[in-house]
């Protein structure tokens, strides 16, 4: 075990060196001339060279690589093009919205989803089956920031239950749980539908395993049947689905928090991309990015934790 | 000679291909939930052939008297949005939009996917570079990827077509490969291979054919997810730009009216759904009409 984790420790450093390479990348095949965007358009010549000479952007692509990586090994990005701002601050301000946001969809789909897979599959082929399976379809297909637009519409506009945007106050106090329900669905929902689906079919599978056979064979309940012998077993690769929607919920964010006026990372990059700050896309995507790497290094290690029979070397 | 014993060995595989595609279309028929998928691409696509002969006015076309007008209005079954504008009209559009966005961008994805799946599948030298592109690929998370290309490219919905086909890239290389490296070893590979057959000619006409049925049901399925960002995409201001009538802009427009009129935000919205759930169906139906597994009832 120990082995693999520092083997898989190992990759993950040269996929985020490939992901830093990328993503640095990004700034040089874009057209413009980042010295014109820091000076803006009232620079003069002698600015944009000052300018090109401070930020080192006369020195060869690799050095320039070098030196964005080291200082980013500090937590040291630059500063937007924009604001002027340091990109760490601002994003370690909004990062924790966009954390929040994500935990709490992880939430509401393993709970949703949990729950219609497993009815799903214990009432196969019933009314209970074919509604929870067509709404689970319907849940993959529905554009998450439109659902968020007819939650707000029924929740906040007509019924004034929940608040409409915003997540300022803290998540354990009744307001911050509030301003959490709304969004917290609205990017929860694909991914329940995605964990109902995998709940549904495993839970299909393993029942039809002999192991299970055996059990209903030599008399065991069946509330332990199922509990036991099929659930247990069925839950693995729902485990990995569980895992691989963290990392697609935290680029979920960036449409959840545009919806619902979220001061999160998803939207400082949507407006850096808009204005073509480079410097806050390049931190902001690989945040995300690394983030997603991550905890997908942490899903295949559980995974191998709970199920021996896979072995990754 | 050589040429003459391959169009030998090519003839009964044609003829057993045609029963293979009567048989999936047959089953795919008996799954009602396809099938009312296949009625809603089909409505999607004559909407986007015969769009100027179905929508009753242009739609870019503004008309502030008639502002705001709610469905079921006069000439405007569908009501106006701010700009007077048609919002039937304006959804018949979109069709079209999306669906040469979604064609384009899955095309090209697939263009690249079987391109890196078929080398990195067949050539075991290319197959380790090949797939640490495809994981670097893949490090990054559904649209983020694609929001990083618009960040390079600029706004539009050709960027939007090029961004979502190279997000498609890794997933359609590695069901490709995957494909590939078992029908590689089968018997009748090996033995073109002796009989002296091109690698280009093995991987296009004898492995490519065999591992078409994952790529079909990849391909319906990416149509769904590249609608659903491309709107998704235009909602948040990076694909199309006004007055182009896109569905996810028209929703990101009518978002600012939704107290006064709703329908601006809902129906939009229920068409992507309904086009995005029509392709996963199909999508599904297909994965079960193509698994030889399954019983023909």
């Amino acid at each position: 075990m120990i082995a693999l984790i520092v083997r898989r420790a190992i990759q993950l450093v040269f996929l985020l060196l490939g992901i830093s390479f990328l993503v640095f990348s990004s700034m040089f095949i874009a057209p413009g001339d980042p010295a014109t965007m820091v000076g803006g358009p009232t620079a003069t010549e002698s600015d944009l060279v000052a300018i090109r000479d401070n930020l080192g952007l006369n020195d060869p692509f690799l050095v320039q690589y070098g030196r964005y990586l080291g200082n980013a090994v500090q937590g040291d990005f630059g500063y937007s093009y924009q604001s002027k701002q340091s990109v760490s601050e601002a994003i370690a301000v909004r990062f924790p919205n966009t954390l929040k946001l994500a935990i709490a969809s992880m939430i509401v789909a393993i709970i949703i989803g949990i729950i219609a897979g497993l009815i799903s599959a214990l009432k196969h082929n019933s009314w209970l089956d074919v509604t929870s399976t067509t709404v689970a379809l319907a849940g993959i297909s529905i554009p998450n920031f439109w659902l968020g637009a007819i939650l707000i519409l029924v929740f906040s506009v007509n019924l004034q239950w929940l608040p409409v945007a915003g997540l300022s106050d803290p998540f354990y106090t009744w307001e911050g749980i509030k301003q959490l329900i709304l969004p917290a669905i609205t990017l929860g929902t694909g991914s329940a539908a995605m964990i109902a689906r995998m709940t549904r079919s495993s839970i299909l599978e393993v029942v039809k395993a002999d192991y299970v056979r055996t059990a209903r064979a030599k008399g065991v309940k069946e509330k332990n049947v199922i509990w036991i012998h099929t659930l247990k077993n069925a839950m693995i690769p729902v485990i990995t689905v569980i895992g691989l929607n963290f990392g697609a919920l935290l680029g979920g964010t960036i449409i959840t928090e545009k919806v619902f006026a979220i001061n999160g990372v998803g939207r400082l990059m949507i407006d850096a991309i808009a204005m073509r700050d480079f410097p806050m896309v390049q931190a902001s995507v690989l945040l995300v990015a690394t983030l997603f790497v991550v905890v997908n290094l942490i899903v295949d290690i559980v995974y191998t934790m709970i199920d021996p029979r896979i072995n990754y070397s | 000679m050589t040429n003459a014993v391959l169009i030998d060995v090519q003839a009964p595989v044609r003829k057993k291909k045609e029963k293979v595609y009567i048989t999936t279309i047959k089953r795919l028929l008996k799954n009602k939930l396809a099938v009312v998928g296949i009625i809603i691409i089909l409505l999607q696509i004559g909407m986007a052939i015969f769009a100027p002969a179905i929508a009753n006015y242009d739609p870019a076309k503004q008309s502030l008297v008639e502002s705001e007008l709610p469905m079921f209005s006069d000439g405007h079954w569908l009501g106006t949005d701010n700009y007077g504008r048609d919002v039937w009209s304006r959804i018949v559009h979109g069709a079209r939009i999306s669906l040469l966005v979604g064609f384009t961008a899955v095309s090209l994805g697939l263009i690249g996917g079987i391109t890196l799946g078929l080398l990195g599948g067949y050539y075991k030298k290319l197959d380790g570079i090949i797939m640490r592109i495809v994981d670097l690929l893949f490090s990054f998370p559904g649209i983020l990827l694609a929001m990083l290309i618009i960040a390079i490219l600029g706004t539009s919905l050709v960027n939007v077509a090029i961004a979502i086909s190279i997000w498609s890239i890794p997933s359609c290389a590695r069901i490709v490969r995957g494909s590939v490296l078992s029908i590689k070893e089968k018997e009748y590979i090996m033995a073109l291979k002796s009989l002296g057959a091109s690698d280009l000619r093995i991987m296009l006409r004898h492995i490519l054919p065999n591992a078409m049925a994952p790529i079909i049901v990849f391909a319906t399925m990416r149509m769904g997810t590249a609608i659903l960002s491309t709107a998704s995409l235009s909602y948040l201001g990076l694909g199309a730009q006004p007055p182009t009538p896109e569905w996810g802009a028209m929703i990101a427009q009518g978002q600012d009216y939704m107290w006064t009129s709703p329908h601006l935000t809902i129906v939009p919205g229920i068409v992507i759904m309904l086009v995005v759930f029509a392709f996963n169906v199909v999508g599904d139906g297909l994965r079960d009409a193509l698994d030889p597994n399954m019983d023909i009832q």
